[in-house]
């Protein structure tokens, strides 16, 4: 019977009851969207690094999973390509072209071919000259660009001779020399990946490596693509921590000022089921029941609306940070919403719960 | 039936704050109802009339006095104590029908009856009284699509819904015109008589006051007649 007195309650006053879920589902919408931003961008760079079919990644002193400051000599990619079980050794120089979220690389494509058994070229082919540039679906797409078009990277034009498959590498791939010369980076490699004659003497070459080459960052590829998660980004806990905040304190004040005037427009329907003997903890009842209602149409109208965003990131900028789902944080978004709109509706549902019956049954 | 009285009470006094001034209420009222009485209270605006139904219906407590309704005695009663009152012993029937706007006839006497303690279907002698009230056809509609008279008549079946053992009636007819005011007092008279239901009414309207066993008479906060 409570829950039919707050669902016509609800529907009495539609468009209020609409707003409020509207207002509670976009901070669960920011929280799904940031969530799904780091989750899409870090199971991006592990899908691509692992596509790379390399065992062991070397880096630059002082690197971090997202900087790569200064280089390597590619003479150090002839000297490692030489160790034991060592079958190939691959240099490639990256290039940030938007920020964090869109990288060029450069690369010896035969090299790059055999340690990953090539590219999957759904238009045109490998590099054809000095000019020449392969970019993935997701990047063709969001330039609009064409086997044999000119696009415009790092402030040149580029011939697309290749439109591959995404998810091997990067979304631009370069030759190795000509992004080496256009970075300033001539007989230097960003990174350099080691394909093994046994995958299971990784350990064993990690190992070695490291005695060797003391200063430089090690990885076996399954260790360095487990660093892609969410705790390894700078400050990017404590943004989606603060984003919640955020969520808590919109769902609260929204249902704080929603319940507040639902309370004051029943002020004379609250003294009327008091004077039927509805206790205090029946009427706070009936107003915490509507603010999780409302909470959890917020919930349910913010996941959807994650959904709608992720559509939106995909179909316009297709090769920037790709957004997903991630379910697991569909209860935590709508636990964040209904402490904020419980909170929220406390002390409307204690100021009704207190109202003075006589006063409230003589409010018009 | 128990013969005693269902309603007692001796020098009661209520006296409001209003700001820093003491308003007097009631200046010391007795009264004695026995169960199946219909009293009719009839007096000028500011009597008291209303104050003294509201501490009978364990609305607000009084100042001093005593007062003891269905065995109960409301000077010492907490604010948890009168909400049982009122669950269980008194109900209201308000000269605006107070009706929950946004449910239907059904809905708004189930809601009396869960509050009360029950959720099942009211029993079979509650659907003799539907009978009576002439609104069994009329419960699935909300109080907007209803007539004054109507809305009242349902504000009645929602007061007898939990078996109160007193009916308080405040001017259930102030807002109707006199036909349907003639079928509501019909109504309540029905229940007195057929139930044996106490009710206790406000009235500025001496023909509804004639409906009554007898009709006591108030002035400045007292019981000035019975007659």
């Amino acid at each position: 019977m409570t829950a039919k007195l707050v669902l016509e309650n609800l529907k009495h006053k539609p468009m209020r009851s609409l707003l409020s879920i509207l207002l509670i589902g976009v901070p669960v919408t920011l929280i799904l969207c940031l969530v799904g931003l780091s989750h899409g961008f870090l199971e991006d760079s592990q899908r691509r690094t692992r596509g790379i079919g390399a065992d062991v990644i070397v880096r630059p002193p002082g690197s971090t999973l997202l900087t790569l400051s200064g280089g390597i000599s590619d003479k150090i990619v002839d000297w490692l390509g030489k160790q034991p079980h060592v079958k190939m050794a691959v240099g490639a120089v990256n290039q940030p072209v938007q920020g964090i979220t869109l990288g060029a690389t450069g690369i010896d494509l035969k090299q790059f071919d055999r340690m990953s058994g090539g590219f999957t070229y759904l238009h045109g082919g490998p590099f054809q000259g000095p000019g020449d540039v392969i970019i993935d679906q997701f990047y063709a797409d969001q330039q609009r660009a064409h086997v044999g078009d000119r696009i415009v990277i790092l402030n040149t034009p580029w011939r697309v001779s290749g439109i591959i498959e995404g998810g091997k590498l990067a979304h631009i791939v370069f030759p190795l020399g000509v992004l080496q010369e256009k970075t300033s980076h001539i007989g230097q490699v960003s990174q350099i990946y080691l394909k093994l004659d046994d995958v299971a003497n990784t350990a064993a070459v990690v190992e070695g490596l490291k005695e060797k080459l003391p200063d430089y960052p090690i990885y076996s590829m399954a260790e360095f693509t487990s660093l892609y998660n969410v705790n390894n980004i700078p400050a990017l806990r404590e943004f989606i921590i603060v984003i919640m905040a955020i969520g808590v304190i919109i769902g609260f004040a929204v249902v704080l000022l929603s319940m507040y005037m639902a309370v004051l427009q029943r002020t004379r329907e609250i003294g009327i089921l008091k004077s039927l003997g509805a206790s205090q903890v029946f009427i706070l009842r009936i107003i915490l029941t509507e603010a999780v209602i409302l909470g959890m149409g917020g919930t349910v109208l913010g996941i959807a609306m994650s959904f709608g965003a992720c559509w939106l990131i995909r179909t316009v900028e297709p090769a920037s940070i790709p957004m997903v789902i991630v379910p697991f944080w569909w209860p935590i978004a709508g636990v964040v919403t209904l402490i904020g709109t419980a909170l929220g509706a406390l002390y409307p549902g204690l100021s009704a719960a207190r109202h003075d019956t006589i006063e409230a049954l003589a409010y018009e | 039936m128990n013969s005693g009285p269902i309603i007692e009470i001796r020098d009661l006094r209520k006296i409001y704050q209003v700001g820093k001034v003491d308003v007097p209420a009631l200046r010391g009222v007795d009264l004695t109802v026995k169960p199946g009485e219909f009293v009719a209270i009839v007096g000028p605006s500011g009597s008291g009339k209303s104050t003294l139904f509201h501490i009978i219906g364990g609305l607000t407590p009084p100042t001093s006095g005593e007062v003891r309704v269905a065995g109960q005695d409301l000077a010492a009663m907490t604010e948890a104590g009168r909400t049982r009152l009122r669950k269980r012993s008194v109900a209201f029937v308000f000269q605006k029908f107070n009706l929950l706007p946004n449910l239907t006839a059904r809905d708004n006497i189930a809601i009396a009856r869960y509050i009360g303690g029950s959720d099942s279907k009211p029993e079979a002698s509650f659907e003799e009284a539907l009978r009576l009230l002439g609104i069994a056809n009329r419960l699935d509609h909300k109080p907007s699509e209803l007539s004054g008279g109507e809305q009242q008549r349902v504000a009645i079946a929602r007061a007898i819904v939990n078996h109160p053992a007193i009916l308080l009636a405040d001017e259930p007819t102030g807002n109707l015109d006199s036909e349907s005011s003639k079928a509501v007092l019909e109504v309540l008279r029905g229940l007195n008589e057929r139930l044996g239901q106490t009710i206790l009414m406000i009235t500025h309207n001496p023909e509804a006051a004639a409906y009554g066993h007898y009709i006591v008479h108030m002035r400045d906060g007292r019981i000035i007649e019975r007659a």
